[in-house]
């Protein structure tokens, strides 16, 4: 079957229930999507479907159909897109596995709710979670995402 | 054991860097001279351990330790670069190999835990920074041909009059020089990285999925498994049938190994497809009858009766006998997984007589002697490429260094290179948890309300019995991680009669160090039980906590600088009280006040967290302040959802949904107050973690009248 990963086409030869995370990390090599759950219990396997965040280690590939996938590699060439910057500037990381998982699920969230509020974020982002328990720095990076999407 | 051979270093830097690169020599008299006192000599060091200086202009910094979230990616580069005085933005950051020269330089193996990574090296990497420092001018000085005390550096530079040369220029020509008598380190007026707000070193990598954790480890030919472990503890396997197991695509080989039967397939999905459709047999053992229940009445029934004893000072019982008031309280903890983010995994390429480990952990010295065990060959044989690793908490420094073992029995039965992975399942019931602990206090107050006596029993699991750590840790039946915080406290210094006893029960659970170790169980128990005592002498928490601290000036400074930054003594608002708690570990001190509610469902909330603490210089305050949040959550999640249970050998929770953990909406507002101190360097890691249960449990009486003495707190 054919599937769009960051803008390219991609042959895949993959059963149909093969979860689209294993496809994307085991078959195509993109490994900054994280293993956490395998139950959509932990989000760090968040990518897009059409801008959409999605848990794809409970997304059959088959299900993926002809929306396009974003992975964390595809959001930007070089962390520049306004949340990665975001999260730089108020140093969010600390171990960093599920990282990739919060910062799609934040762009996903600014998409559609470009001034969240402490409320809106800690809902957006309950699924998503840290063991190392950088929440704090993370909402405060949605929230200077959104102004650096407003600003730029 | 020979040294790591320059090849191998030049070959691991491959990977990161560009264009030539030129090594400096680690001197070994200054090594030696931070090895320890005299007659302690450690081996000398191979060259180029810590830094390395291209001349490309990269300057690389080696970590002797493992980066798991706790920052010392930035740490020890910034300790380094502080006598150094490169460009901050040229600087890589590379996992040194396994090799003798990276042992701690207080545990004397390579490893990371027990808070100690930052002042451990707080010399080491200064001194490796100053060293350098000096043969740049050198070189500079012997180009110029001046004097070296005319020269100075600045952000990799080094300058004299209108002439500058860089560090790259001057490489190789410092690399020819022999090697300093001997450094001066600056005086901290000069310093100006130390005490600075920095920003990490591997956010960039970490916010574009290129960072590579051992989960991520992929080349052509490697293969993925996943082992069928016994559903209990100590099972053995009887049989198996991989007919069924075989036909999924995919499956390329099933292999028994000690731990169990592991799937080797092409890819992960095929893997966990394939050990699903596996049929084992299992001879389930005395594991079978584990129930927490019967467990945890039997340690109430242990409680009533004295154990090895810890601590005794005074004549307790009759201290109590003579007390105007008693009070006695049984505490309780469950056993707790670590659940890191990113599950164990362990990859594995064996070729003659050399053998690849590509993981992330805290224990490399283990791993490579265990690895080496395995497989027959010598430790030096055996290279450990350290990952980043997706949280540890302890998980990843196990004595038995289960999962390396595992990795490698694997790639020996399989025959192929392969990484060993564990699902979240895998994970919650594989063990190696935070033991359950009951703590029995009887405590007796004077008639004015003073403590006189203190009589505490600890029933728990050793983490160390059964280890190799056994002899050298266990003393007199004493664990002395299953009762620090308690024998060490504050707080029982200023109780005339005191006496601790301990009993190890050994159920065949395997348990381990959880951040913050015995403080995580032992915090919850003393300082509740402090708070009884305030509340029983009708006086207000901090002002009796103070009374008791007048010998102890610094636990008493902070938990002023925590009361009085959370305005202890003001009502927080309707529906909201206060608790506070303090608790010294990792020779830190640490003071926490939780302001909290409670929703009409009972729902525990915590808005707020004021923590003050001290843990002498500060180096990076940024790092502090995001690993005292960590800590809050981790212990806030533990202390409000997690447990693991036992029915019929069984441990009932399998994943996230039953095994809760923190998440974002319950993540309270956390302050972080850093007390000016003169103390020897602490952790910052783990204590932060200590004081939350009981900061939250006391603030729940407070609010409630109901005090809570088990965990997680339960209100219904």
């Amino acid at each position: 079957m054919k599937l769009v990963v960051n803008g390219r086409e991609r042959d895949v030869d993959a059963p149909g229930d093969m979860p689209l995370l294993w496809v994307l990390r085991d078959l195509l090599g993109y490994t900054g999507t994280k293993f956490g759950c395998g139950m959509a219990l932990c989000g760090a396997c968040t990518v897009h479907l059409d801008g959409k965040a999605v848990r794809a280690c409970v997304t059959p590939v088959s299900a993926v159909g002809d929306r396009a996938v974003t992975t964390i590699e595809g959001l930007s060439p070089d962390g520049s897109h306004p949340v990665q910057r975001a999260w730089a500037e108020i140093d969010v990381v600390q171990c960093g596995y599920c990282q990739p998982g919060q910062i799609m699920t934040a762009v996903a969230l600014l998409a559609t709710n470009p001034k969240p509020t402490d409320a809106d974020i800690d809902a957006a982002l309950s699924g998503n979670i840290c063991r190392c328990g950088a929440y704090q720095r993370i909402r405060a990076a949605v929230h200077r995402a959104a102004e650096l999407k407003g600003g730029a | 054991m020979p040294a790591l051979s320059r090849r191998d270093f030049l070959r691991s830097s491959a990977v990161a860097g560009t264009g030539l690169v030129i090594a400096f020599v680690v001197p070994r008299r200054a090594e030696a001279l931070l090895a320890g006192p005299p007659g302690k000599k450690k081996p000398l060091p191979p060259p180029n351990a810590f830094l390395r200086i291209g001349t490309d202009e990269s300057v690389t910094v080696l970590l002797a330790h493992s980066e798991m979230g706790q920052g010392i990616w930035t740490t020890l580069p910034l300790l380094l670069a502080e006598e150094l005085d490169c460009d901050w933005s040229k600087i890589r950051v590379e996992h040194a190999p396994a090799a003798p020269v990276y042992a701690h330089t207080a545990m004397g193996m390579q490893m990371t835990g027990g808070s100690t990574t930052t002042w451990s090296e707080y010399e080491r990497y200064r001194t490796v920074g100053a060293l350098a420092r000096q043969l740049l001018v050198r070189a500079a000085a012997e180009e110029w041909r001046t004097d070296a005390a005319k020269l100075r550096v600045e952000n990799g530079f080094v300058i004299g009059g209108k002439r500058r040369a860089s560090f790259g220029q001057l490489a190789e020509r410092a690399r020819a020089l022999p090697t300093p008598e001997q450094v001066t380190l600056k005086p901290p007026e000069k310093w100006k990285l130390i005490g600075k707000p920095m920003r990490r070193l591997d956010t960039p990598e970490k916010i574009t999925g290129r960072a590579l954790f051992g989960m991520d480890v992929q080349f052509p030919g490697l293969r993925t498994a996943m082992v069928s472990r016994s559903p209990v503890f100590g099972g053995t396997l009887r049989s198996f049938d991989a007919t069924q197991a075989r036909e999924v695509p995919g499956v390329e080989q099933v292999v028994q190994v000690p731990s169990g039967v592991a799937v080797v397939a092409t890819n992960a999905w095929a893997a966990k497809l394939g050990r699903a459709a596996l049929r084992t047999d299992w001879d389930l053992g005395a594991g079978a009858t584990l129930d927490t229940d019967r467990m945890r009445a039997e340690a109430l029934a242990l409680s009533r009766t004295a154990g090895p004893v810890a601590l005794t000072k005074g004549d307790t019982d009759a201290a109590l006998g003579k007390a105007a008031r008693r009070l006695e309280a049984d505490y309780e903890v469950p056993y707790l997984a670590h659940a890191p983010m990113e599950p164990l995994n362990c990859a594995v390429k064996v070729e003659g007589d050399r053998c690849d480990v590509w993981t992330g952990t805290q224990f490399q010295t283990m791993d490579q002697k265990t690895a080496a065990e395995v497989l027959g060959l010598k430790p030096e044989q055996v290279n450990i490429h350290t990952t980043f690793l997706g949280g540890g908490f302890g998980r990843r420094a196990t004595t038995a260094s289960d999962f390396v073992r595992e990795g490698c029995e694997v790639a020996k039965a399989a025959k192929v290179p392969v990484k060993v992975v564990w699902t979240r399942d895998d994970d919650i019931r594989g063990g190696y948890y935070r033991p359950a602990f009951h703590h029995r206090i009887e405590a007796g107050l004077d008639a004015h309300g003073r403590p006189l006596a203190w009589r505490h029993t600890v029933v728990g699991q050793s983490l160390l019995a059964g280890t190799p750590f056994e002899g050298a840790m266990i003393k007199n039946g004493i664990d002395e991680a299953s009762v620090e915080g308690i024998v060490d406290s504050p707080y029982l210094a200023a109780i005339p009669a005191r006496k601790v006893t301990l009993h190890s029960p050994r159920p065949p659970i395997p348990v381990l160090w959880w951040r913050s170790v015995g403080n995580s169980h032992t915090a919850f128990a003393m300082e509740c039980m402090i708070d009884e005592l305030a509340h029983a002498a009708g006086q207000d928490p901090l002002s009796y906590r103070l009374a008791m601290l007048k010998g102890s000036p610094r636990h008493a400074r902070v938990l002023q600088t925590a009361a009085e930054k959370a305005r202890w003594g003001r009502p927080p608002g309707a529906g909201r009280a206060l608790g506070l708690a303090m608790h010294a570990s990792f020779e830190s001190v640490f003071a926490q006040v939780a302001e909290v509610s409670v929703e009409p469902e009972g729902l525990i909330r915590v808005h707020r967290v004021v923590c003050a603490l001290d843990c002498g210089q500060p180096v990076n305050p940024l790092g502090i302040e995001a690993q005292v949040q960590s800590g809050i959550a981790f212990g806030l999640g533990a202390a409000l959802h997690s447990a693991i249970t036992f029915r019929d050998g069984r441990v009932q929770e399998s994943n996230f949904h039953d095994y809760q953990v923190l998440r974002i909406d319950e993540m309270p507002r956390v302050e972080v107050h850093v007390v000016k101190s003169s103390a020897k360097m602490g952790g910052i890691g783990e204590p932060g973690l200590p004081p939350i249960a009981p900061a939250v449990g006391n603030a729940l009486f407070a609010l409630t009248g109901k005090r809570l003495r088990s965990l997680p707190f339960r209100l219904a």
